[in-house]
């Protein structure tokens, strides 16, 4: 029971570290960039969200309705400023770009808020250490189930976004051939700074999901970087739903190492991400790939 | 006025200049073929025009607007389709997908999905097919299709018979009488010189980047543009030795 318990552990966590992992997929998938400020941006969501609800008294969820907006907002103009133009001068330079732009993040963050961690917890009432008995010795965080839910709710959201709309035509017209697409009139420039906005938008919802669920500081951002990158990879580059299976797959191979030492945590994620790379090298077996193909790719 | 006026075009790939001074003009509702070599600067033409590749000098002005700095997405909301070689289709994307993601450019005319998949009744079947699985006369036909939902004011087709089956050649080519009849220019990249000479009002043959001979369909004979096909030069050279009879 014990064994089920840690796996129940590991795949709620992996909701977690798929709503964490959502933005970079996408915009990987998309822009075919990968964004090393990722975490560093979840972090600065986390700040703001902290400040709305310590200083204006908002309640995290409403605070939220505000921030994805500006979250949005610096995501067009992250796009405009940083990645229009570092996309020109080759594949390493955004790269290079974003995690010069982390490491400004993460400074500035320690100047304006200083060392101290901080966590939304306190202004979620019940939600943030309730839980559910789910008998024969099985309990579940309220938390972890609603972080999950929106994890699938989102990633869900944005399959049906690129699958069923206008936009979500263009999108995938563009991460598949911009040429072409400008060809048939698509800005892509316009795509692009879409994208990037979205992408963000999910990067505000999990800065929500990291300040409720444990505490943050401005240093945060790397550690959160390392786990959407590891779910990102293990599910497979720019692929929505192998996101959800990469953020599960990396939570239950975190909870399983800790359950067999405690110093395991972070060494079992980190040992399955090498296994994945080790595999990717090697090549798939066949029944991965029929079932990653299964999974749809964004791009 | 001419619809579309090409005045003294440079365009180059790195160091090498792939068009050289190229001027020609396209009358409304005329059917122009380029014919030319392989590595004779047509298809770079073409997406010059179409802007996808960028002019080094020289003009191109489209209704009476210099669209020469015009990046290619304003170019389509212009009334410019270009049909690129290889057709390049978003392979991931279903037949109707990619007819419907060529309305983004927001041209209204005569051309929409049902009028298109009549234009390509073949592609009736398969319209919710990938279109990566799709057969090459099909995917050729898509391509099209795809250009027409941008609803344009000039064609350019590069090379559509590369590749396809003759049986796929002659149902493309077919299905191109109704854009005639439509009254949209065509710009026609053919290696088939038959086939160019069938299907246009006046031809421009190319040679190492340069427009080398011009006429009307009716009046300029193959082995004028077979001549300057390959330079005279070499057809000199080709007569001396085992015959000039390509």
């Amino acid at each position: 029971m014990i064994w089920i318990g840690q796996i129940l552990q590991g795949t709620l966590l992996g909701g977690y570290y798929a709503l964490l992992a959502c933005g970079l997929s996408f915009l990987f998938g998309v822009m075919r960039i990968i964004n090393l400020a990722h975490g560093s941006l979840v972090v600065v969501s986390a700040f703001l969200l902290w400040m709305l609800a310590e200083h204006a008294g908002l309640h995290p969820f409403l605070g939220l309705l505000a921030v994805m907006p500006a979250m949005a907002l610096l995501g067009w103009l992250l796009q405009r400023l940083v990645l229009d133009r570092s996309i020109r001068a080759g594949e390493l330079v955004p790269i290079l770009s974003t995690f010069g732009l982390a490491i400004v993040i993460d400074n500035s963050l320690f100047s304006g808020f200083g060392a101290g961690t901080r966590s939304l917890a306190p202004y979620l009432d019940t939600l943030a250490y309730g839980s559910w008995d789910l008998g024969s010795d099985l309990t579940v965080g309220q938390l972890p189930v609603v972080i999950l839910a929106a994890a699938i709710l989102l990633l869900g959201g944005l399959h049906a976004l690129l699958r069923f709309t206008e936009l979500g035509r263009r999108i995938r017209a563009v991460a598949e051939d911009p040429d072409t697409a400008r060809l048939i009139g698509i800005n892509t420039r316009a795509v692009f700074a879409i994208a990037a906005a979205i992408s963000m938008v999910t990067v505000a919802i999990a800065g929500l999901a990291l300040g409720a669920r444990s505490t943050f500081d401005p240093y945060a951002g790397p550690l959160q970087l390392i786990f959407a990158f590891e779910a990102v990879v293990i599910g497979g580059m720019g692929s929505l739903w192998g996101t959800l299976l990469g953020g599960i797959t990396l939570g239950i191979a975190q909870c399983i190492g800790a359950q067999l030492n405690p110093q395991g945590f972070l060494i079992g994620g980190h040992a399955v991400f090498l296994v994945v790379l080790i595999v990717r090298q090697a090549g798939f077996p066949d029944w991965l790939l029929r079932l990653r193909a299964q999974t749809g790719k964004t791009a | 006025m001419s619809l579309l006026e090409v005045r003294s075009i440079d365009a180059r790939h790195g160091l090498l200049a792939a068009v050289r001074a190229v001027s020609l003009h396209l009358e409304p509702g005329e059917r122009l073929a380029i014919v030319g070599a392989n590595g004779a600067g047509k298809t770079t033409l073409l997406r010059t025009i179409a802007g996808a590749h960028a002019s080094a000098s020289g003009r191109i002005v489209f209704d009476g607007i210099d669209i020469s700095a015009i990046p290619a997405h304003r170019r389509a909301a212009l009334g410019i389709a270009l049909v690129p070689e290889g057709r390049r289709l978003f392979a991931s994307m279903t037949v109707e997908e990619n007819l419907l993601v060529a309305r983004a450019c927001g041209r209204q005319g005569p051309w929409n999905i049902d009028t298109v998949l009549e234009a390509f009744p073949q592609l009736k079947p398969r319209r919710k097919a990938r279109a990566g699985t799709l057969s090459g006369g099909e995917q050729q036909a898509t391509a099209i299709g795809r250009a027409l939902m941008t609803n344009p004011r000039v064609l350019l087709l590069d090379e559509v018979s590369l590749g396809l089956s003759p049986l796929a050649v002659d149902r493309v080519y077919a299905s191109l009488q109704a854009l005639i009849r439509a009254g949209t220019s065509i710009v026609l990249v053919e290696q088939d010189l038959k086939r160019a000479m069938e299907s246009s009002d006046r031809i421009v043959c190319m040679l190492e980047g340069r427009i080398v001979a011009e006429g009307r369909s009716g009046e300029i004979t193959r082995e004028t543009i077979l001549q300057t096909y390959f330079g005279a030069r070499t057809i000199d050279a080709l007569a001396g030795g085992n015959g000039a009879g390509t």
